[in-house]
């Protein structure tokens, strides 16, 4: 077995099989799981490694829900990193990956999801402080993050006028207001934040003032592939569940892997399940080479997306009752897999990037 | 300190096994690093960190064994020596045990660390083989090892308990899976073996002649089938009476 793929599967099967079920309960997983991840150099990876240690750890029996948990800083952090300045990096970027800070990126807003352009959480600038006035909804490790790269409205309407902020945990008038109960991804904490005149160093400013939407949009790309990865590593771990069951599984005398209508539904999960991971492996290694792959990433995500819904659906079919059950595996997927089509661009959003590229 | 550790690529555990014709390992499947060289890897690493020095990984097999060798470098090992050649093929424990002993003994090392048996062929007869050709002495079913100056001493593990043995240096210890807990590769470590060394040697490099094999696999027989255990009928009353007659005649309780 690939060295890499070994590693992530023993650090699965040690440190987060025996725990998940806990961290579902309560909602959260452990910093101290950060600290082992990144001590195996799990958290500083290069975009095409970092999809292998997602998938094989979904493949392992975790979940698409804990790598949203632990690995938040794959949306948090990059822009950070690509602006360049040694002190956030230090303050920020270092620590992150080394599994000591938790770090979040904040962009939703009630009023405002996909439309990042019309966001209207305000930042005013008061000599060295921006003042910080809004909310932010949605937002993935919120609750844990020491700090929260929040696009914030520094200038005018549009998207020139939104900038990036980091705001950290204990800044006065910032607070984690709720944490939101969700339908999936139950150990990965989602927050709901409220800032009030939260008064934020200037020194905090990501890039320029004004550049927010550009850098948010460079970093969209890879976020949608790690959520195709998600997607395509889903859809085979429930093939993988599926076909364990059919062969064990035993209905009217025989094995319900004898059954044609089960062949082919297993047939029909698996090639599904393999072409959007070759597909999405393909368009990932043509980002990585730095090739334009606007239109074919978000054909990615909504190929993986429709091949983890499909392969939940049909794996959780194939269970029957037991695949009902909240002890069942299957039944966790299928709860997790729907906010695939929802996060880092809706199915429709990804649908009109590729119509507008298709010239309509 | 240099270390050598003993290591083998086997076929998969968790996949079928298989015997070719001539009633040898059938090898053309998955393979990985034997599980229980782990272990002595594991305890050359350590005891490596705590007194300085090298471990060198030696195995013995065909050109893909380097992937052997690849994994337990990036656990750490230094570097590695893969025999090969195509004369090696099903060869016996004697001619294992020359090969590895005539690449082991240029290394002169202070310690020779090897699994007590392999996963796959299971002789256990390489080691002592080893230790004789090597003109070491042996401690054996090592649970633990200590190294202090030129002295290595070890809990053998015995069906009752352990022994305390103690030799001087160089000295062969074979270690158990009870030893440590084999760590795994961190991505900066299998990046790092990547460019560590892996010299190739053959049977000419070595200055081995094949000749005669000392075994021969006459026949492999399946192991005798458990029998099924005694049925003991409870009506509500007296099963536990008869269950602990039963324990009580086994000598249980």
């Amino acid at each position: 077995m690939d060295l890499v793929r070994d590693t992530v599967r023993r650090f699965a099967e040690k440190e987060v099989l025996p725990h998940l079920e806990e961290w579902e309960t309560r909602g959260e997983v452990p910093h101290d799981l950060h600290r082992k991840a990144a001590a195996l150099g799990l958290m500083d990876t290069d975009l095409l490694t970092g999809m292998t240690v997602s998938e094989e750890l979904i493949r392992a029996g975790a979940s698409s829900g804990l790598c949203a948990a632990l690995f938040t800083h794959g949306i948090a952090i990059p822009h950070i990193r690509n602006a360049g300045d040694p002190a956030q990096i230090a303050r920020w970027v270092t620590p992150t990956l080394a599994g000591e800070k938790i770090g979040a990126l904040a962009v939703t807003e009630p009023d405002a999801g996909s439309d990042v352009a019309r966001l209207r959480t305000r930042a005013v600038r008061q000599g060295d402080h921006y003042v910080v006035n809004g909310a932010k909804t949605f937002i993935t490790s919120g609750c844990r993050a020491d700090f929260v790269t929040t696009a914030v409205r520094t200038g005018g309407e549009g998207y020139q006028g939104v900038s990036l902020l980091v705001i950290e945990k204990g800044t006065p008038g910032f607070t984690v207001s709720r944490k939101l109960q969700k339908m999936g991804w139950l150990c990965s904490d989602t927050a709901e934040l409220a800032f009030q005149d939260a008064r934020v160093p200037v020194e905090n400013l990501v890039g320029e003032e004004g550049t927010g939407f550009l850098q948010l949009m460079r970093n969209f790309q890879s976020e949608r592939i790690g959520l195709a990865v998600s997607a395509y590593a889903t859809a085979g771990r429930c093939v993988d569940l599926a076909l364990d069951w059919a062969r064990q599984r035993e209905t009217f005398g025989r094995k319900l892997a004898e059954r044609q209508v089960i062949r082919h539904k297993l047939a029909e999960m698996a090639r599904r399940a393999d072409v959007a991971r070759e597909y999405t492996l393909a368009v990932a290694r043509r980002l990585d080479a730095g090739e334009e792959v606007t239109l074919q990433v978000s054909m990615a995500k909504n190929t993986a997306v429709e091949a983890a819904e499909f392969c939940a659906y049909q794996a959780l079919q194939i269970f029957g009752g037991a695949g009902y059950m909240r002890e069942s595996e299957v039944e966790r997927h299928y709860r997790d897999v729907r906010i695939l089509a929802i996060g880092g661009g809706t199915t429709e959003i990804m649908n009109e990037v590729i119509a507008a590229r298709l010239g309509l | 300190m240099k270390i050598v550790v003993t290591v083998k690529q086997v076929p998969d555990p968790n996949a079928t096994q298989g015997l070719e014709s001539d009633n040898t390992i059938a090898r053309d499947r998955e393979v990985v690093l034997d599980p229980g060289d782990e272990y002595g890897i594991e305890e050359g690493l350590v005891l490596k960190e705590a007194q300085g020095g090298e471990v060198i990984l030696v195995s013995m097999g065909p050109e893909r064994a380097r992937d052997a060798i690849r994994k337990g470098l990036s656990m750490g090992a230094d570097r590695g020596i893969l025999i090969t050649d195509e004369q090696l093929a099903g060869a016996d424990a004697l001619l294992t045990a020359k090969a590895l002993a005539a690449a082991i003994k240029a290394e002169s090392p202070d310690l020779v660390i090897c699994a007590t048996e392999s996963y796959d062929g299971s002789t256990g007869m390489v080691p002592p083989m080893l230790a004789e050709l090597l003109d070491m002495p042996q401690l054996t079913t090592a649970k633990q090892v200590e190294v202090s100056g030129s002295k290595v001493t070890i809990h053998r593990q015995t069906e009752d308990g352990y022994q305390v043995v103690e030799a001087e240096t160089p000295a062969l210890v074979t270690v158990t899976a009870g030893i440590a807990e084999p760590r795994y590769a961190s991505l900066k470590g299998i990046m790092a073996a990547r460019s560590k060394e892996v010299k190739q040697v053959g049977l000419s490099d070595l200055g081995i002649e094949k000749g005669e094999a000392a075994e021969t696999v006459l026949a492999v027989n399946d192991a005798e089938a458990r029998q099924a255990g005694e049925v003991v009928e409870d009506d509500g009353s007296v099963g536990v009476e008869k269950i602990m007659a039963v324990l009580q005649t086994a000598k249980v309780v």
